[in-house]
Parts: structure tokens; C-alpha cells; sequence
């Protein structure tokens, strides 16, 4: 009975989702209700990860049908950490929504589709089932529709079209992918298709890269892995500020699990083809959001080609495959969903005091704001990874293990790559924050509301960094299963 | 049997490619169906088209029935893009009041150009 813990961090968003669309007018109630909610899941979520901390991978085999044949939720470590990471992620994000989104926005169910975006992505990391992946995408990104266009300004139509297009195509590829896979193996349920992948040996080889490919692609589309990142700058603009550190903290995140579970799980002899290929391209990932870094003179895009930089570098980790890395990856993967979040809830802050986004027409923030000063300074220290912030020990590991394993060109790669991360943001802190006042600055703004958010999430991030000794036992975990399938296979299909 | 379906099923995916990289935002729609049309195909040929029974229990079947999961998989992927194209034709509708075009390259320019 006690697995059925599972379920609640896909079940808790989704009930109190259903609530709210029964009463959209009431902003209060909403408001209310939505944070309940998302404060129940994260006491949810944290029991999650001590259960599964205590007694190993904890599964659900939904309705009682034995393993590879209904659909299996499961919860290891690796999905119950990020599960939690979400559900702060959430709280923070809703909090900060109550002075910065607006009452026109509020009314047309904007915490509902927030809730079920967040059903979207607890489900992606939850599941155990291949299809049952494919749904709870589409879950997310419906939820993610919405939530782009809601308010309908030109520019969010105009960013929608492109978004809603280029994931129409990628859903269409995922179930190809399926189908391909289900023809060759058939199964859907991730843990049994691990196993006959396994027992071909090494029939089949052929068609494997092919649907290894495949997978590639479609959850590269929804990483942003070159060359498949094209839509994401463009769409990432668009969005009100609460929204943008929803999908940037989660969104491409979910992409890099479901490369990281399928590749672990199917594709682990494909070392000869598809793991470079995948190094490579997040190698060109990374160069590529450094120019869009460093190029660029405006506050969002600047920390929207941030984010392609960390996905470049958590997927380099991940093609490496050794244990070292892999752990790297996954403290790495979980700091930047925290950071991320933090980096766009305060541009949205300086977007709030002074109307742009243009670093060039504004300076002398800190004589206004000293806090929001200091605040952002610790946020950009954090994200290149000075020492005893939590960017720090990732980088540490991946590079570590990428030079262990003669991948030279990128460790280096990933040093340099720090060094543009914190000139592109410390241009915009000397330029915003330093030198003489000049900008209008708005004042009127509910500023310490809408920074407790960003203190809180900040100070978890500076603490992850901090008590990494007492989170590398929680990281271990995360990891056996990715290194060693067969741990994975063993819970979920009992004999 | 499945030679023919890949066949036609390659042909659709070829309109879908061709018709999502036109200009007109109808156009990328019509592509966009015809591409799930296409997957679902896909999918039901890949189960295996075999002589079997339909896959109910109440009809006693000489020999086999059809592989009931790729027709539960393709019911739901259907529902979903239904779904999505809805969304999808009511964006275009509200795109074509606001921004007086159907042409998708009215899409363009991304920095806050138009607030």
C-alpha cells in the first residue's frame, strides 16, 4: 500500500488542477488553492525521496496488472530528486505569479494550466512506460501551449505558431520512434524492452542505431541540442516572466531526462555510433549558446542561450557514460533547474523596476537596489561555478571524468565555456548595476513579495552547493540505475 | 501487404514534409494532419497486418485475433492530435485578427519590435 506514494506527485497537481477549473473568476481562491497545492507536493515529493532512500526503487504497477504488461510507474532516485526539485521550482514560480502576472491572465486559468504542465512533467519523470512518456509530453506541452499564448500579445501568437509547429512534428517523430521500436521489440514497458534489447544480442544492430537516432532527435527537438535548438530563442522570448522560469527551469530538463532514461535503459551497446554522436553535438550546443551568450546586449536572451550551454554540457556528461559523469550530470542537471529559475525570476525583477530588457538603457541599479544587486551577483557566481557555490562540483565531476577519459577538446571546452557564462552575465551586472544612474527606474513595484521567491530558491541553490556531502549518498542512488540497467530491470519486473 | 502500406505511408509523410514547408499557415495545418495520419498508419503497420480476427473476445475466432495494442496506442495518439489540432486551427484563426495575415513569414522578428 505504501508505494501508492508514487502516484502523488502526479496525482496531487492534477486534482487540485481539476478543483480550480471549476472557479476561475475567483483570483483569491485560486491563488490560494494553487499554492496549497503546490506546498502539499513538495511535502509529498521530499517523503518520496526518503522512501525511496530507505527502500530502494519503489514501483507501482497501476490496476495490479503484473509488469511488462500494464503500464508500471516508478520511482528511483534520479526521477524522485528531480520530482522534488520541480514541485520548489513550482511553489517559487507561483508565489512570484501572484504580483507579476496580472489579473487578465489570472482569470483565464492560468494556475490550472500551470498545474497541469506540472502533472505533464512529474509524469515524464515517473513513468516506466514508453507511450505512457509519450503522453505525459503531450500533457506538458499542451499545458506549455497555453501557457505561451495566454494573454494573446502579438508577439506570444507569433511565438506560439512556431512553438506549437515545431513540437507538432516532434510528437509525430516519437511515435515513429514507438512504433519502430514496438515492431523490433515488442513491448513498450521501458524496463522489458531494456531486457530483449539485451537478449538480441547484437542481431539487429542496424535498426537499433536507427531508432537510437530517432529518439535523439525527438527529444533533442525538445532539449534544444543542436541543430535542433533553432525554435527555442524565438519562443523563450515571448512568455510573461513566471512562465519563462517554468519552462526554462523544466521544460528542456524533461527533454534531457527522457535522453538520459532511454539511453541508459535501450541503447547502451550503441557505443560505436550514437553516444560521440551525441557528445558531439552538445560539444556544438555549447559553442553555439556561447555566441548567442555573449552576442547579445538583451537581459532574457542572454540567459535563454545560458540555458542551451547546460544542456550542451549535462548531455556531453551523459555521452561519456561513466559513472563519474553520469553523477556529475545529475548534481549538474538538478543545480541548473534551481538556477536557472532563480536567473529569469530576477530579470523579470529588473524588467518590473525598469521597463527593458536592454541592458544598454539602463545603469547604477545598485544605489536603487543593493539587494537585487547583490542577489543577482551570487546567482551569476553560482551559475559559472565558483568553488563553494553548487555550479561547482558538477563541473568538476564532468570535467574530471571527460579528461579520465581522454575526451580532452571537451573538458577544455566545458572550462571555456564557464569563463563566456560569466562574462555574459557580469556585462550585464557592471553595465545594469554598476556606474552612474541613469534609466527610468519604477519603484512602485511589490519588490520584497516578488524577491522572497528568488531569496528562497537561491539560497537552496547556495546550500545544494554548500552540503554537497550530504547530498552526493542521494546523487549515488540516482546513478546505479542509470549505469547498471539491470538494477532499474530488477524492480520493476519481479519474478 | 506492409510493402504497400510503407509505401503510401511514405508518400504522406513526403505531402506532410512538402506542405508544412509552405508559406501559408492553412497549409502547415493540412501538413500537420496528414503527418498524424501518417504516424497512426505507421504505427498500425508496424503491429503487423495479419488475416487474424477482430480483437473481441465474444467473436470466436478460428484461429488469432489482431494485435489489439498498436489499435489502443493509435486511439490515443488520435484523441491527442485532435486535440492539438484544434488548438492549433483556433491559434491561426486568432493570429489571422491580430496580425491580418495567414502567411507564416508574418511571424518574424522576435525582439520586442512590436510592443
Amino acid at each position: 500500500m505504501m508505494n501508492n506514494i508514487v502516484l502523488t506527485p502526479i496525482l496531487i497537481p492534477f486534482l487540485f488542477a481539476i478543483f480550480l477549473m471549476l472557479l476561475p473568476k475567483k483570483i483569491i481562491l485560486q491563488r490560494i488553492v494553487a499554492l496549497t497545492g503546490s506546498l502539499i507536493l513538495i511535502v509529498a515529493a521530499g517523503f518520496l525521496v526518503f522512501y525511496v532512500r530507505t527502500n530502494g526503487i519503489t514501483t507501482v504497477n497501476v490496476s495490479n496488472w503484473k509488469a511488462p504488461f500494464g503500464i508500471t510507474i516508478v520511482g528511483d532516485m534520479f526521477a524522485s530528486l528531480l520530482v522534488l526539485t520541480t514541485s520548489i521550482i513550482l511553489s517559487c514560480v507561483i508565489v512570484y505569479s501572484f504580483y507579476s502576472i496580472g489579473k487578465a491572465r489570472e482569470k483565464f486559468l492560468y494556475y490550472p494550466a500551470v498545474l497541469f504542465m506540472i502533472v505533464g512533467v512529474n509524469g515524464s519523470f515517473l513513468t516506466g512506460d514508453i507511450f505512457n512518456l509519450f503522453v505525459f509530453f503531450e500533457v506538458m506541452l499542451m499545458a506549455s501551449y497555453v501557457l505561451l499564448v495566454i494573454g494573446g500579445t502579438k508577439i506570444q501568437l507569433k511565438a506560439t505558431i512556431k512553438y506549437l509547429l515545431i513540437n507538432v512534428v516532434g510528437s509525430g517523430f516519437f511515435v515513429v520512434a514507438i512504433g519502430m521500436l514496438y515492431s523490433m521489440i515488442g513491448t513498450l514497458n521501458m524496463a522489458d524492452i531494456s531486457q530483449k534489447i539485451d537478449a538480441l544480442h547484437g542481431q539487429n544492430t542496424g535498426m537499433l542505431s536507427v531508432v537510437a537516432v530517432l529518439f535523439l532527435f525527438v527529444f533533442g527537438l525538445k532539449a534544444g541540442l543542436f541543430p535542433l535548438y533553432f525554435w527555442l530563442p524565438g519562443s523563450y522570448f515571448a512568455p510573461p516572466i513566471p512562465v519563462l522560469a517554468l519552462f526554462g527551469g523544466l521544460l528542456t530538463k524533461v527533454g534531457v531526462y527522457a535522453i538520459i532514461r532511454t539511453f541508459s535503459l535501450f541503447f547502451t551497446k550503441e557505443t560505436t555510433f550514437v553516444m560521440p554522436l551525441l557528445g558531439i553535438l552538445a560539444l556544438i550546443t555549447i559553442v553555439l549558446g556561447v555566441i548567442g551568450a555573449i552576442s547579445y546586449y538583451d537581459l532574457k536572451t542572454i540567459v535563454i542561450y545560458n540555458i542551451l550551454i547546460a544542456i550542451g554540457v549535462i548531455l556531453f556528461s551523459i555521452s561519456i557514460m561513466s559513472r563519474e559523469s553520469v553523477m556529475g550530470a545529475v548534481y549538474y542537471l538538478i543545480h541548473d533547474m534551481l538556477i536557472k529559475a532563480v536567473l529569469f525570476l530576477i530579470v523579470g525583477i529588473i524588467m518590473a523596476i525598469t521597463g527593458t530588457s536592454s541592458v544598454k538603457k539602463f545603469s547604477g541599479l545598485m544605489t536603487e537596489k543593493p539587494g537585487l544587486g547583490w542577489t543577482f551577483f551570487i546567482a551569476i557566481l553560482a551559475l559559472a561555478g565558483i568553488p563553494p557555490l553548487s555550479g561547482f562540483f558538477g563541473k568538476l565531476l564532468i570535467v574530471e571524468s571527460a579528461f579520465s577519459a581522454h575526451e580532452i577538446v571537451g573538458g577544455i571546452l566545458i572550462l571555456i565555456s564557464s569563463l563566456f557564462v560569466l562574462m555574459s552575465l557580469i556585462k550585464v551586472f557592471t553595465r545594469g548595476f554598476w556606474g552612474e544612474k541613469s534609466g527610468t527606474f519604477t519603484l512602485t513595484i511589490p519588490y520584497r513579495k516578488m524577491m522572497l521567491p528568488v531569496v528562497i530558491l537561491l539560497s537552496l541553490s547556495v546550500l545544494y552547493g554548500l552540503f554537497s556531502n550530504a547530498v552526493f549518498p542521494f546523487i549515488e542512488d540516482a546513478v546505479n540505475p542509470i549505469i547498471d540497467p539491470t538494477v532499474y530491470i530488477d524492480a520493476v519486473i519481479k519474478e | 501487404m506492409e510493402l504497400l502500406m510503407s509505401i503510401l505511408i511514405g508518400l504522406m509523410f513526403a505531402a506532410a514534409v512538402y506542405l508544412i514547408l509552405s508559406k501559408s499557415l492553412l497549409r502547415i495545418i493540412i501538413g500537420t494532419a496528414i503527418l498524424s495520419h501518417g504516424v497512426n498508419l505507421f504505427v498500425l503497420t508496424m503491429g503487423g497486418i495479419k488475416r487474424g480476427n477482430v480483437p473481441i473476445l465474444g467473436l470466436k475466432a478460428t484461429s488469432l485475433y489482431n494485435d489489439p495494442l498498436p489499435q489502443a496506442l493509435i486511439l490515443t495518439a488520435i484523441v491527442i492530435s485532435f486535440g492539438v489540432t484544434a488548438f492549433f486551427l483556433v491559434l491561426a484563426y486568432r493570429a489571422y485578427q491580430e496580425l491580418d495575415s495567414e502567411s507564416i513569414s508574418k511571424t518574424r522578428g522576435h525582439e520586442a519590435d512590436d510592443e
